[in-house]
């Protein structure tokens, strides 16, 4: 089995005239639980969406499990196991929670959607009691699941997750990294972008720290909790 | 009373035709924000497409609907792959007057063609008046009322059970999301404006029943108080579309009802200015905020 899942190798990625990312190289390996850390503003964002194919990168290559996507459709990069949790969770606000997942698993069949619900509904029993329930009027905690789930029926190999903590009281955000570390033991590979770099780092098996569109530092997640200037930027201290 | 009940047949009748039209401009608009004001003209190419096949190829009128509503089908298609798919990320002024030059390239190409006057459109639909209760209804009425409800019901059941209708919904409210599922929204958008297209295609047919010629600007007028019909429910709601059409149909009868038969487009038009001042969302409308 291939070890490299993602591998990201000098991209640079521009909004108009201005330059966002500018030449960003990383990797994710199997089974591992990676972190982008960051400002607001940094670039997170940016790099998730262009792995994804909704941004192009001028330079560069993005490969996933050695094939290179860098110029694919998103729909085609869905489809060869990688998804992400977009920030702010994004869900439709105007279908049911049921319908949302469905469209997570748009790219695959009948019998592997439903067998994708059922796997779902079985991790977030609260899905199930919401099914019929319309998106928006689901707390942000249940849309987080929901949007954590939605992403999952794709029955992805890599699962990106932006900023999960987001807009979510402590007790929750303590929930929904537990449930990042149940489905890495599961086997998900998990890329996650995080403001909360104290929480993120706490999961992580490495991190990379991202800095106005450049990787200023990366290493172990251990080591970076104890860096100095990791510890003064992004810990509080 | 039985003129009462015939001029509510009229409503309805007109009504449910340009509730047909209105769903493709609020469909379209649903999902890319843009007023396809090539839309009525659809129903121009769907009325010359039955006069072509009946009057030039001589073929039977089932055959001639038939042709006709993929005729409107394909170029809704067309049109939307060739003048609007390349200005997906321009601004959307720019897709509106594209769609404008669109509609005179088709009445004008129309003109061109088939010449500026009207062709007739021979009988597509017949049958003997149909009676209820001592009132005799047309029977082209009864049709156009019965195959629009039938098409409304078939689209709404599309729209909100099968997967495709589903991925229509989740693209107009979040492209980008959508995309991030593995939809694949240049087919979901094609797709929209095909089914738009279609429905304009039955308006077509059953316009061209109740008023059997083809002229190059026939659309212009139906089109517009379509999309009124689209504002006055709520732009980019299906169920308001219908209402909305219904509504302007009935409208127009009531006001020839009175006798003011003079100001029966006057009062479509009245009726968009009191929308957009007094609830320019529409009826059935949510008022959306601007994506960033």
């Amino acid at each position: 089995m291939l070890k490299t899942m993602l591998k990201v190798n000098d991209i640079n990625v521009y909004y108009g005239s201005i330059h966002a990312i500018k030449g960003v190289s990383f990797s994710v390996e199997r089974g591992e639980i990676v972190t982008l850390i960051g400002a607001n503003g940094a670039g997170k964002s940016t790099i998730l969406n262009t792995v994804s194919g909704l941004l192009r990168s001028k330079t560069g290559s993005v490969s996933f499990l050695d094939k290179p996507i860098g110029s694919l459709v998103p729909h085609k990069i869905v489809a060869g196991g990688l998804a992400q949790v977009p920030e702010g969770r994004r869900v439709f606000l105007n279908m049911t929670a049921e319908e949302n997942l469905e469209m997570g698993a748009f790219t695959r069949k009948g019998a592997e959607a439903a067998e994708s619900l059922a796997d779902v509904y079985m991790r977030f029993p609260r899905l199930k009691e919401r099914r019929k329930q319309i998106a928006g009027t689901l707390s942000g905690g249940e849309q987080q699941m929901l949007a954590m789930g939605r992403a999952l029926m794709s029955k992805p190999e890599l699962l990106m997750l932006d900023e999960p903590s987001m807009g979510l009281a402590p007790i929750l955000v303590e929930q929904i990294f537990e449930i990042i570390k149940e489905l890495n033991a599961a086997g998900v590979t998990i890329l996650l972008v995080e403001q909360n770099a104290q929480m993120a780092l706490s999961i992580a098996d490495r991190g990379y720290v991202l800095e106005t569109g450049r990787i200023a530092t990366s290493a172990s997640a251990s080591e970076l909790l104890n860096n100095d200037a990791v510890k003064k930027a992004y810990l509080g201290g | 009373m039985s003129l009462v009940i015939s001029q509510l047949i009229n409503g309805l009748q007109s009504g449910s035709i340009y509730a047909l039209v209105a769903l493709g401009y609020s469909m379209v608009y649903g999902i890319i924000m843009l007023l396809n004001f090539a839309h009525g003209d659809i129903i121009m190419v769907g009325a010359y497409a039955a006069w072509f096949v009946m009057v030039r190829l001589s073929l039977n009128p089932v055959l001639a609907i038939i042709l006709a509503i993929l005729a409107c089908t394909v170029l809704g298609v067309v049109i939307e792959k060739v003048a609007y798919t390349p200005l997906r990320s321009s601004p959307r002024l720019s897709l509106l007057i594209t769609a404008i030059g669109i509609s005179f390239l088709l009445e004008n190409l129309a003109q061109r063609v088939f010449g500026a006057g009207a062709q007739k459109v021979p009988a597509l639909i017949s049958g003997p008046a149909i009676e209820i209760g001592g009132q005799r209804f047309s029977f082209i009425a009864m049709v156009t009322i019965v195959v629009s409800v039938v098409s409304m019901a078939l689209l709404t059941f599309l729209v909100r059970k099968t997967k495709m209708g589903k991925a229509m919904r989740a693209v107009s409210e979040d492209m980008g999301t959508a995309q991030l599922m593995g939809i694949n929204v240049n087919l979901t958008i094609s797709f929209t404006f095909a089914v738009g297209s279609a429905l304009a295609g039955i308006g077509s047919i059953l316009y061209s029943c109740a008023y059997p010629q083809a002229s190059p600007t026939m659309g212009a007028m139906l089109g517009l108080k379509a999309f009124v019909a689209a504002v006055l429910g709520g732009i980019g709601s299906i169920p308001g579309a219908m209402l909305g059409g219904f509504c302007i149909g009935l409208a127009e009868a009531i006001v020839s009802a009175v006798g003011l038969s003079v100001w029966k487009d006057g009062v479509v038009f009245a009726i968009l200015i009191v929308v957009l001042v007094v609830k320019p969302t529409g009826i059935l409308g949510r008022a959306i905020r601007e994506k960033v």
